[in-house]
This record gives structure tokens, C-alpha cells and sequence, in this order.
């Protein structure tokens, strides 16, 4: 099967000033799009020629999977977002959050903590245990939890491209404003979906 | 304009010119113990690893690395580097003391506490130097010499390594450095490492390097990572590297 890059749910524009419109053109339009065509050229002759985006994550290694693993992150990421964005979760996934790291900012310190420390290219996660328990992870390049039996539930992308325009160096100026732009309900909404697997 | 600033660089570059020390200088802690001549008995040892400056200006590599990113570059992620390792192995007189090289060289004699970051920020440190150090004003061209000999024999001509060098350093996945290194055997070959790894803890000598981490170009080049690396060909510093290879 091909692969589609998919639409980015919001204009370019749509997470300033938080993430600038030139940065998520970028990003989407040329990051993406690369690890949609670099999977796609790929692809043919594989074992993977038939298998879906997620089974590919599951079982690839090497540039297969970076670039499949890439194409699931981003989409990730921007439907982790939206246009005025951000503030608290509540119900189910703030309870979730409270149990799992005693309190809402606590949880935000660690996962901001994980974002900026992971060292290069990366991802910083929260993500659903096979316990039920919520944690913070972070991964290098395009390494993806769903691998260790987590289910992601929120993603900041840490690769350099996803604020060097805006914030360079500052990596820390990034991940405090990405919090403004979360979309709390689709994080809800994988929570509701992992819960009913 | 001559500011104390740049009095200051070319006295020191100067410095280590006179006392025969080349490229390597940069890269090692006898740097620090110039740099403590300034002003302090030159037999101290070294108390905290130090950002050497620049070896040109940061508008010397224009149009191909423009100065906003060499600025950023090496007064903020390199700094960052020195900055992270001195915090790191603070209270450690005796890591604190060693040239860098020394250090990624044995990585196995540092304490396991400390490996990581001596790994990540004494790598960042010592790469960017040997960075720094590979490119001038009105670099590019050909090597010469024993050198070219050398990349001729190993690769068939100039341009086939040119050519394998911008591929592994275009196609290396996430943050990273493309190197031509000498390794155990003597012989020259093209690697690339992750994030700051050295060649030097896999027991190969660098010999020229490409940072191909994003912050390297993202602010002129954004995704274009080859165009980069195309461009960066224009201010090699054949000299630097050839030096390198002489003195190994
Ligand atoms: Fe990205
Ligand atoms: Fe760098």
C-alpha cells in the first residue's frame, strides 16, 4: 500500500505564536512529506509491502522503520495540537494524571524534563503502562514507545527542525510554549480508545 | 575595529602558533594552559575545561555557513557543551585535569556515573572544536600532498570521496557528525556517529569532520541537509586536515 502524508488538522498558522506558520510549513510540508516518500521508495519488495503504518512501527528495524515511525510520530504530534490549545485535561485523563504523578504540574515538569533532556533527535512521551499506570518517556530519532508495549497518548517532537527557527538553542522556550497548544481532548480521547482495547 | 575582544583571539591564536602547536592544540587542554599564561603561573594545572575562541570570525564562512549560525553555534551550543561538562565532573580534579582526547579515548576509565555525560557534553565539547578547526575563510579545493595520495589510494580519486563522504553525512539518521577518520589498521576510512559520539572512543583518528546535527544549518539550509553539506566543501580547511594526517 502507499503511503498519504495526511493533512495537518489546522492551518499552517494556526499554533502562533507558540510554533511560527514558516516552522509547520516546514515541518509538515518537507519532514513529513520526506519520511511519507523515503517509506513509500521503500516499501516495494518488502515484507512490509501490504502492512499497515502501525505494524511496520511494530516490527521494522532500520531505515524502514525510522522513516515509518517518523510518518506515525509527526501525525501524532500534530494531532496532539491545535489552535488555541493548551490549559488543563479534565475528567478521566486528569484523574489519570493526578494518580499517576500526584498532581497536573508535576506531571507537566517531568514530561517538559524529558522533552529537554533527551539528548539529540527525539521524542519526549506520556504514555499508558501495561499496569495502567500513566509515565513520561523519552525516545532517540524516531524511536517510538508503542516498540516497548506503551501506548503513546502525547508526543513533543524534540528534533531540532521542530523549533530551530523560532527558538534555536533554546529548547526549553519551545517546550514551555508547546504546552499552549496541546489538544487535551484527543489526548482524552486515545486514553478512552487504550482503555477499551 | 579593534576590540580587546580581538586582540585578545589573535594574541592567543598567535600563541599557540609560536609554540608549534597545531590543529591538535585547539582540541587538547595545553590550550588551557595557554590560555592561564595570560595571567597565571604557566605550571597550573587545568581546573575546568574552557571554550577556545573562534579561529576566525563568525561572518569568516559566508556566504556557505552564514555568521547568525556560526554565532549561535559556538557561543551557544558549544558553550553549552563546556558549560554541561565542567557541571558534570565537577569535584573530580582529576577528570577535570586530563586533555579531552585522553578522556573519549579511554571512556572505559571514567567512572560509570560519569561516562554519559563525558560521552555526550565532553564529545560535544571536543567535536566542535575539531569542527572549528576544519574550515577557514577561503577554504575549499583540492587536498595535496601525501594526503591526497592517501584519499586517492583508498577511495580512487578526490572526487569519489567527496562524493561517499556528503552521502554518509547527508544520510545519517538524526543528530550527528560525517568523519574521515584513520582507524586502528592505519587505514583512512568515511564513518559517521550519533549525536556526539567520537571517533576517537572506537579507537579511530579524526581526521575532518561535518556536524550534521540541524542546528549545524537549519537556519539558512531547514531541511535541504545536502545543500549544506555541498556548500560546506567551500570552506574545508585542507591544510588543517592535512596536518592531522601528518602528525598521526
Ligand atoms: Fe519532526
Ligand atoms: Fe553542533
Amino acid at each position: 500500500m502507499t503511503h498519504q502524508l495526511p493533512k495537518l488538522p489546522y492551518a499552517q498558522d494556526a499554533l502562533e505564536p507558540h510554533i511560527d506558520a514558516v516552522t509547520v510549513g516546514i515541518h509538515h510540508g518537507k519532514h513529513h512529506q520526506t519520511y511519507v516518500d523515503n517509506l513509500n521508495k521503500l516499501m516495494p519488495g518488502t515484507e512490509f509491502a501490504d502492512a499497515t503504518l502501525e505494524q511496520i512501527v511494530l516490527k521494522a528495524q532500520g531505515p524502514i522503520f525510522n522513516n515509518a515511525a517518523q510518518v506515525w510520530n509527526h501525525t501524532f504530534y500534530w494531532e496532539g495540537m491545535k489552535p488555541n490549545g493548551g490549559g488543563e485535561p479534565k475528567g478521566e485523563l486528569l484523574a489519570a494524571i493526578e494518580k499517576s504523578f500526584s498532581n497536573f504540574a508535576g506531571f507537566k515538569e517531568q514530561l517538559s524534563k524529558m522533552s529537554v533532556t533527551q539528548f539529540g533527535s527525539g521524542w519526549g512521551w506520556l504514555v499508558l503502562k501495561k499496569d495502567g499506570v500513566l509515565a513520561v518517556v523519552q525516545t532517540g530519532n524516531a524511536a517510538n514507545p508503542m516498540t516497548a508495549g506503551d501506548v503513546p497518548l502525547l508526543t513533543c517532537d524534540v528534533w531540532e527542525h521542530a523549533y530551530y527557527l523560532k527558538y534555536q538553542n533554546r529548547r526549553a522556550d519551545y517546550v514551555t510554549s508547546w504546552w499552549n497548544t496541546i489538544n487535551w481532548d484527543a489526548v482524552a480521547a486515545r486514553l478512552n480508545a487504550a482503555k477499551k482495547k | 575595529m579593534n576590540t580587546p575582544d580581538m586582540n585578545e583571539r589573535v594574541t592567543r591564536r598567535n600563541l599557540l602558533r609560536n609554540l608549534g602547536l597545531g590543529v591538535a592544540a585547539f582540541t587538547a587542554r595545553p590550550l588551557n594552559r595557554v590560555m592561564a599564561a595570560a595571567g597565571e603561573p604557566l605550571h597550573q594545572p587545568p581546573t575546568e575545561f574552557t571554550l577556545p575562541p573562534l579561529p576566525y570570525a563568525d561572518n569568516a564562512l559566508e556566504p556557505h555557513l552564514d555568521a547568525r549560525t556560526m554565532e549561535i553555534h559556538y557561543g551557544k551550543h558549544h558553550q553549552a557543551y563546556v558549560n554541561s561538562l565542567n557541571a558534570a565532573l565537577k569535584g573530580h580534579a582529576n577528570l577535570l585535569s586530563k586533555p579531552i582526547e585522553q578522556l573519549l579515548k579511554n571512556l572505559n576509565d571514567v567512572p560509570e556515573k560519569l561516562r554519559t555525560p563525558v560521552r555526550n557534553f565532553g564529545g560535544g565539547h571536543y567535536n566542535h572544536v575539531f569542527y572549528w578547526n576544519c574550515m577557514k575563510a577561503n577554504g575549499g579545493g583540492e587536498p595535496a600532498g601525501d594526503l591526497a595520495k592517501a584519499i586517492k589510494k583508498k577511495f580512487g580519486s578526490v572526487i569519489a570521496f567527496k562524493q561517499l563522504f556528503s552521502a554518509t553525512a547527508t544520510r545519517h539518521f538524526g543528530s550527528g557528525w560525517g568523519w574521515l577518520v584513520k582507524n586502528r589498521k592505519g587505514d583512512l576510512a568515511v564513518v559517521s556517529t550519533p549525536n556526539q559520539d567520537c571517533p576517537l572512543s572506537h579507537g579511530q583518528i579524526p581526521l575532518l569532520t561535518v556536524d550534521v546535527w540541524e542546528h549545524a544549518y537549519y537556519l539558512h539550509y531547514q531541511n535541504r541537509r545536502s545543500d549544506f553539506v555541498a556548500a560546506w566543501w567551500n570552506v574545508v580547511n585542507w591544510d588543517a586536515v592535512a596536518a592531522e594526517f601528518g602528525r598521526q
